[in-house]
């Protein structure tokens, strides 16, 4: 470990907040690693949070979302403000290893100390972000970056993380992705503040365009009309008009409440998901340790017993006050 | 799984300089990866400046470059320098790569942790940086 990274939580925070890029990336390490001293930055830091813009991406692998977030990096560069991205790759759930990879599309940016690029494997988590993703972002915040861009995996068609952790969210699709009836499937497709169709010089852009568009249309008026765009992430085009409405959004839900509202949706649900992944680890901890719970086992793999049944006998034990304990 | 007893070794992959071999490295970056690691891979064509920001920005454990161009005596002094200046002297450095022996000598003298050449097995490489990164 080096100089700064020797040091205890309340210190690593003093330096983050000071705009230190490698107390930073060492305590996204930590709250990455749930380990104590991250909890501690945070503590620290959490009253200085607030003040930047969260934007999520999502969309299919090979959207595009990592080159057009490095393009509306560029641009928010130029309009001089400091942006942090937050990229979030699979784990292997062979290996618990993972190629993270997003950064190629973001080289541009490797030295300009405006931009802050962390990239980060979801260890598992299933909704497309990874469990450490709003810490981090909290961080990215207090050490005073702008804007944090937070880009999920490449999601398929129910993972939704991303609207428990973003102001406002881009949905990025690519033409030649299915017809109008994957558009009016739940999940991904009713997520976004932003639709972009990138790759928007293939052939069959205007079609999807006109598909997506429709099946806006079918569901009930709303005061925000999501708009759908054209953008070639590549070259740059139509990147402007994504930030120009990114910005026309953030207007309106801080005018309407929205912004306020979702924030607080944000916190309790990452208030709750932490409760429950810590009881879990608790519980799981102390059943394996359990002697109990293994002779419970063996009578559920040798057909004696039925999951829904061992299941229950253990949460009698755990939770013997608990009236609602079967019933989940 | 508990998150604190499970702490992946972060490696950052990267291919400095102008030549275009990147096969190499994408075979280690998976290898690594297969080994439990989380790689951050750069990509070709990286200066010494960007590669360091990316250690630093990443927080990563261990570095491996790739460099089949001949240049690694200019590129790998840089990086380690710029390692040391930005406070990352602590970071594990491997070069792989068509390095003659007498350089190989002095990389490490200049505080490369080791040098695999072609030949070498993914298998060593996940074993060094295995026992190389103390956490």
């Amino acid at each position: 470990m080096s100089e700064a990274t020797a040091v205890d939580g309340a210190g690593l925070a003093r330096q983050l907040l000071a705009g230190d890029r490698r107390a930073l990336a060492r305590s996204i390490t930590l709250v990455e690693n749930d380990d104590p001293h991250g909890w501690e930055i945070v503590r620290q830091i959490y009253p200085h949070t607030g003040a930047a813009a969260i934007i999520g991406f999502t969309g299919p692998p090979g959207a595009g979302k990592s080159t057009l977030l490095g393009e509306l990096t560029r641009l928010e560069r130029s309009a001089g403000r400091s942006v942090g991205v937050l990229t979030v790759d699979p784990t292997s759930p062979f290996s618990s290893g993972a190629l993270l990879g997003d950064r190629i599309r973001l080289s541009d940016h490797f030295l300009d100390q405006g931009v802050f690029i962390r990239s980060m494997a979801n260890r598992g988590a299933l909704g497309g972000l990874s469990e450490a993703a709003l810490q981090a972002t909290l961080l990215m915040d207090a050490a005073g970056r702008d804007l944090v861009l937070l880009e999920t995996v490449g999601v398929g068609q129910a993972e939704v993380d991303v609207i428990n952790h973003a102001d406002s969210v881009v949905l990025v699709l690519t033409p030649g992705s299915g017809d109008s009836i994957q558009a009016l499937k739940a999940g991904v497709m009713e997520i976004p503040d932003v639709i972009v169709v990138n790759k928007a010089d293939h052939p069959l852009a205007d079609s999807m365009v006109r598909d997506i568009r429709s099946t806006l249309a079918l569901g009930p008026p709303r005061d925000w009309a999501i708009p759908v765009l054209r953008t070639i992430a590549t070259t740059g085009e139509g990147v402007g008009e994504l930030l120009a409405s990114l910005t026309e959004h953030r207007a309106h839900i801080q005018a309407n409440g929205t912004l306020t509202r979702r924030r607080g949706s944000h916190l309790r649900a990452e208030v709750l998901s932490l409760v429950s992944r810590r009881l879990r680890r608790d519980l799981e901890t102390a059943l394996v340790r359990e002697p109990g719970f293994v002779a419970l086992l063996e009578q559920v793999v040798s057909r004696q017993l039925d999951p829904a049944s061992a299941a229950a006998a253990i949460l009698a034990e755990v939770q013997p006050r608990n009236e609602h304990a079967s019933s989940d | 799984m508990n998150a604190a007893e499970h702490r992946p070794i972060r490696v950052v992959v990267a291919k400095p300089g102008l030549d275009g071999h990147d096969r190499g490295a994408k075979i280690v970056a998976r290898a690594l990866r297969d080994a439990g690691m989380e790689v951050i891979y750069t990509g070709l064509h990286q200066t010494p400046e960007q590669i360091v920001e990316t250690v630093l920005q990443e927080d990563a454990d261990a570095v491996g470059l790739s460099i089949l161009s001949g240049a690694h005596m200019t590129l790998v002094p840089r990086i380690l320098a710029l390692l040391r200046t930005e406070g990352l002297g602590q970071v594990v450095v491997t070069v792989g790569g068509t390095i003659p022996a007498d350089d190989i000598a002095e990389l490490k003298g200049l505080g490369v942790s080791e040098v695999f050449t072609p030949g070498a097995s993914t298998e060593a490489v996940v074993d060094f940086i295995r026992s190389a990164v103390t956490r």
